[in-house]
């Protein structure tokens, strides 16, 4: 089992440096000159310019360039944004600390509405499950601002539960995290539940009847390890989601974070944050998937070899 | 002790579904598309025409959306929007399909060095949240219409990748392509005749769900400002625009942004269902 | 005294409407072992689930009486059976690989019952769980507790399924084709366990497909059909002397040393027609074939020779390496060692060592009928473009000698365009063999093509391939585990273990009186119709 997990962790490795290797490839191969793809919107001088080639090695061959690179990296030095003149690895620092809030939040959320909607609708008549279908059908297709869009209609412009926007405190983080953990809910809820009634079905599911387990009994000690087995694997393909959606709702609710790092940096043509942020999420999908892929192989013993 | 009785012809129906629902969304999907084609049958007005004085009425008999903070009629600017979703939508679809689809067959049917190394990449690509991928793209680019469509075809080629290798290895290996081997089929008949059809039947249902999901991000990127841009009727941009007006009339984003949401959601359904009826039958 | 479970005109619908079980009446006895026979869709399962209650949500159950230990069961509620299952009646299905929950250990599953309805003390219940393995002979109790299903052999998770249903010690014991999934020498084993349950005072209730498995350890049989009991009585008398003419058909549809060159889909005995075998002729020549799998020796040193209209059965349990030697024999995987040739004499063909380009126009040659027909079509396919696949006709031409070829199997014109899966298990099969005779081979290797089947229908296309054989002169490389089919079909027969020939010879002399260890101690597994339980 050792062996897998080291295979594991080792993928997940050259996935990352996969990533920041298209990152660099991304940065020195768009067209035109990297030294106007790193000035971009931003103030443009002579001084600047000599700047970003000292700090890039141009002169140095590819090679050493590329290593260098890599080198900076480990050491968590994502470079410079020339058009805020500040480096980057402060622009980020200072902004993720809402966005990994937002997203902890959003997670547990997360959790909470699609076990807790599968449980409930598991095996129920049709209307139920109808409805459920339907609701969850619906928060499904609906983009992420418009939820938010929606709640915040509701909950704070009608109602004044919530606050409009900002990060002042806790409150602020509800609107927002129920805004990405509907949609996310929803869809795990739907894998949740398909998985709950396969395992039901399963002949493992008959004969723990026959001992005479009641339907709760059946439902957590049994079919809910297997329902968690494709939720697990899709893990790692929700934290992307989770992180593309929540730099749309930062703006919905005009929340401080890595979104409004993003966006603004696109804007201006910042290279070199646009690259930091994507790389970083990257790191963290990596992290989690890998995490999750470990959680696979203790949930079913079936994979451990012996 | 398995003699297996005769599946009846009709597909097992999946419960949940609302099979009520599906003529209403095929209905719905109709009208998106005139919209998007001929929105001139809809709607009269033009969508850009801005009316100061009439500016953020509720929704009324003479503007069935109400009006916008510039006083135009929301309900034909949503009609003329349909078309930029409709558009973005299918053609970074049918790209990513394109890309996606060639790259996984290649993967799964290629000697072992080519699929680790397509697979590799389709994991890194899949590595970065799509919206983010997309906006990496488009920070290369300009925001607008083309970068838009590029950027979503690149953030979901790669999902579509790995579905068409995964289809491939485990077609490669089925009963009935080892039985054509019999057969003395050459290599490449057989990849042509029972491997290919096989891999790519399921793609086109695949593609109408995924079709959904594309119109969401496209319209999430425009409402971050990277689509179209303004005054274009798109309906993420028009959301983007009467955000700051919600207080007040709430009509403006709402509603375009609830003709967004119907629309998936019949995609959606009538790609599920469509699946659940192929389903049976593989 | 009482009768433990008490059946009277039991009706079991499903939505559709689909009457499973129509009116079926029968008592059991406590300490009698008594049998469930019958076909798929003749409602034995149905009826013996209903008994605990667990034939489904769907399942409209009438009677009128249902009685379980004294009890009335009639108006029972999901509360009431919970109370009853697994104290008055334990339930064991078939395949413990899916009937125990492959996450949970071994351990946790036997011991279930006991916390389900709260005996003994929590601490004392692995003590109890390792005494419960070992009555059901599992060596190594508490190891084998802590380990997981699939980590045991298919015999060892049978028994582990078996200790489960007996821990809270219920009166009756439900086996729903508790043996099906394994091997003839562990499926033996496990009877044997069924009757030493019997002869510790439990009640057993066996259904089965299988007579010959029945009339190892019942003392009653009800033969079913269609959701109804056709006949019952003591297992001696109904195998002897049957009354209704289903349970002929059934009797008379399993294929024995005995069967050999009779008709086994008809009732009166019907000679098959005089097959023309060619010694002389030698269509498939195998010399010294080897093939490993990394470490694994899974074939070791197999030689044989097919002739002209001769059928050579191989026969052995699961790992014996028989499905390998057909892969190789079908040129479908290339030995590490060896030889096989194709014909005889001047226009032999190397048909190993090759390359594909120059086996392919010789493919045709030898085709496969597998267990699995549907997996071997082409999802998207037809019965027509199946069938025709392999043709070299084109056209109208084409066309037509499909029909011819489905005529040929018992099907029809109007199949040609139906789809597989909307055929029966038995048409499917016929499929397969229209599609396999096409291309008119030499060789046809059927990979255990009816073990799939139930009884009747196996009769059926056992049948047909002897009427194919006799006409065409096809040579039959005949893969089963199953020695009956084996003994009926086949001349000359090797018996396989763990890779190597260990016997080989005409089937007759190799049955009767085998030379090596192995092939005595398969011989002696198999539960044949004569050995009949003697009553306890």
């Amino acid at each position: 089992m050792w062996r897998a997990v080291l295979r594991r962790l080792g993928s997940g490795a050259v996935v990352l440096w996969a990533a920041a290797t298209a990152a660099y490839l991304a940065l020195h191969l768009a067209p035109g000159d990297t030294v106007d793809t790193l000035v971009g919107d931003g103030p443009d001088t002579p001084q600047i310019r000599a700047q970003i080639a000292a700090d890039l090695g141009l002169d140095r061959p590819a090679v050493v360039q590329y290593v260098a690179y890599l080198w900076r990296l480990l050491h968590g030095d994502f470079g410079r944004s020339y058009v805020l003149q500040r480096p980057v690895a402060d622009i980020i620092a200072s902004q993720v600390w809402p966005t990994v809030k937002l997203t902890l939040v959003a997670s547990a959320f997360t959790v909470l509405i699609a076990v807790g909607l599968a449980l409930v609708s598991t095996g129920r008549g049709r209307w139920v499950r109808g409805l459920v279908s339907a609701l969850e059908l619906s928060v499904v297709s609906a983009p992420g601002f418009l939820i938010g869009v929606l709640l915040l209609s509701v909950f704070s412009f009608r109602l004044g539960w919530f606050p409009v926007s900002g990060d002042r405190d806790a409150s602020a983080l509800v609107l927002p995290a129920l805004s990405l953990a509907l949609p996310l809910g929803g869809l795990l809820s739907q894998v949740i539940r398909e998985g709950l009634e396969r395992a039901l079905d399963e002949p493992f599911a008959v004969t723990a009847r026959s001992r005479g387990l009641t339907r709760q009994a059946l439902l957590w000690r049994h079919a809910l390890r297997h329902a968690l087995l494709p939720a697990v694997t899709l893990a790692g393909t929700l934290i992307g989601f989770l992180l593309s959606a929540a730099v749309v709702v930062e703006r919905v609710f005009g929340r401080p974070g890595l979104g409004q790092v993003a966006t603004d940096a696109v804007g201006a043509k910042d290279i070199p944050v646009v690259l930091a942020v994507v790389m970083l999420s990257a790191a963290i999908y990596v992290a989690l998937s890998t995490v999750a892929d470990l959680a696979y192989l203790l949930i079913d013993p079936r994979l451990r070899k012996g | 002790m398995d003699v297996t009785l005769p599946v009846p012809a009709a597909a097992p129906a999946r419960p949940g579904r609302l099979p009520a629902g599906l003529p209403i969304a095929g209905l719905f999907l109709a009208l998106v598309a005139v919209a998007a084609v001929a929105p001139g049958l809809l709607t009269h007005t033009d969508p850009l025409a801005a009316d100061p004085m009439a500016a953020l009425q509720a929704p009324s008999a003479a503007h069935w959306f109400g009006t916008d903070q510039l006083g135009r009629d929301v309900f034909t600017r949503t009609v003329y929007g349909a078309r930029y979703s409709l558009f973005i939508g299918l053609t970074a679809t049918l790209l990513s399909v394109l890309a996606g689809g060639v790259l996984g067959l290649l993967a799964g049917l290629a000697p072992r060095a080519v699929d680790e190394a397509i697979s590799r990449a389709l994991d890194v690509l899949s590595s970065f949240p799509e919206v983010l991928l997309a906006l990496l793209f488009i920070a290369f680019t300009e925001p607008g219409t083309p970068s838009l469509i590029l950027a979503i075809a690149l953030a979901f080629a790669p999902r579509y990748g790995r579905i068409v290798r995964a289809q491939t290895l485990l077609v490669r290996r089925a009963g009935y392509v080892e039985q054509a081997v019999t057969f003395g089929l050459s290599r490449t008949r057989l990849a042509w005749r029972h491997i290919v059809p096989n891999v790519l039947g399921p793609l086109p249902i695949l593609a109408t769900i995924g079709l959904g999901t594309a119109i969401v991000n496209a319209s999430a990127l425009s409402f971050l400002g990277m689509g179209p841009q303004p005054p274009s009727p798109e309906w993420g941009a028009m959301l983007s625009e009467s955000r700051n007006y919600l207080r007040v009339a709430w009509w403006s984003a709402i509603l375009p942004g609830a003709t967004l949401t119907v629309t998936v959601i019949a995609l959606t359904a009538v790609g599920r269902r469509l699946q659940a009826r192929f389903e049976g039958r593989r | 005294m009482a009768p433990l479970l008490s059946v009277q005109d039991l009706h079991v619908t499903f939505p559709g409407p689909v009457h499973a079980v129509r009116g079926v009446s029968f008592d059991i006895e406590p300490g009698e072992c008594v049998a469930l026979v019958g076909e798929s869709g003749s409602g034995k399962s149905v009826t013996a689930r209903t008994l605990v209650g667990l034939a489904g949500p769907a399942a409209q159950v009438r009677a009128a009486r249902l009685t379980l230990d004294g009890r009335d069961t009639l108006g029972f509620g999901e509360r009431d059976w919970r109370r009853l299952r697994g104290r008055v009646a334990g339930l064991v299905l078939q395949d413990a690989l899916v009937s125990l929950d492959p996450l949970n250990t071994v351990g946790a599953e036997v011991g279930e019952v006991l916390r389900a309805h709260g005996i003994g003390r929590p601490a004392d219940r692995p003590v109890r769980v390792a005494e419960l393995l070992s009555a059901v002979h599992v060596p190594d109790p508490e190891e084998r507790a802590r380990q997981y299903p699939h980590q045991l052999s298919g015999g060892l998770r049978q028994r582990a399924l078996i200790a489960s249903a007996i821990a809270a010690d219920p009166p009756l014991l439900i086996a729903d084709e508790p043996t099906t999934a394994l091997d003839v020498t562990v499926q033996a084993q496990l009877l044997d366990l069924l009757a030493e349950r019997r002869a510790a005072g439990s009640t057993v209730l066996l259904v089965s497909h299988d007579l010959a498995v029945v009339s190892r350890i019942a003392d009653r049989v009800l033969v079913m059909r269609a959701g109804e009991i056709v006949e019952q009585g003591p297992t001696a008398q109904v195998l002897a002397a049957p009354a209704h003419p289903y349970t002929r058909l059934l009797l008379a549809a399993v294929p024995t040393a005995e069967s050999r060159g009779r008709r086994l889909s008809v009732t009166e005995p019907e000679p098959l027609p005089p097959r023309n075998v060619e010694p002389d002729r030698i269509v498939l020549s195998a010399t010294g074939l080897h093939k490993w799998y990394r470490t694994r020796h899974a074939v070791d040193d197999v030689s044989f020779t097919l002739a002209r209209g001769e059928t050579l059965g191989v026969v052995g349990e699961s790992g014996s390496g028989k499905t390998t030697v057909a892969r190789i024999a079908l040129g479908l995987v290339e030995p590490s060692a060896g030889t096989i040739r194709l014909g005889s004499g001047s226009g032999q063909v190397d048909w190993t060592g090759v390359p594909e380009r120059r086996r392919r126009p010789h493919r045709r040659r030898l085709q496969v009928i597998a267990q699995d027909p549907l997996s071997s079509f082409d999802p998207r396919y037809t019965v027509e473009r199946l069938v025709g696949e392999p043709l070299l006709e084109r056209g109208r031409a084409r066309r037509d000698r499909v029909v011819e070829l489905l005529e040929r199997v018992g099907l029809g014109a109007e199949h040609l365009s139906r789809h597989p899966r909307a055929l029966s298990g038995g048409q499917r099969q016929r499929v397969a063999i229209a599609r396999a005779i096409g291309p008119r081979p030499d060789v046809l290797v059927c990979d255990e093509p009816v073990s799939a089947l139930d009884v009747s229908i196996q009769a059926q296309v056992l049948d047909l391939l002897a009427d194919l054989q006799a006409a065409d002169g096809t040579a039959l490389l005949f893969i089963s585990h199953d020695l009956g089919v084996i003994h009926h079909v086949a001349d000359r027969v090797l018996v396989m273990h763990d890779g190597r020939v260990v016997e080989q010879g005409p089937v007759t002399d190799v049955f009767t009186a085998p030379s090596h260890e192995y092939t005595k101690s398969l011989l002696a597994a198999v539960p044949t119709l004569d050995s009949v339980s003697n009553g306890t």
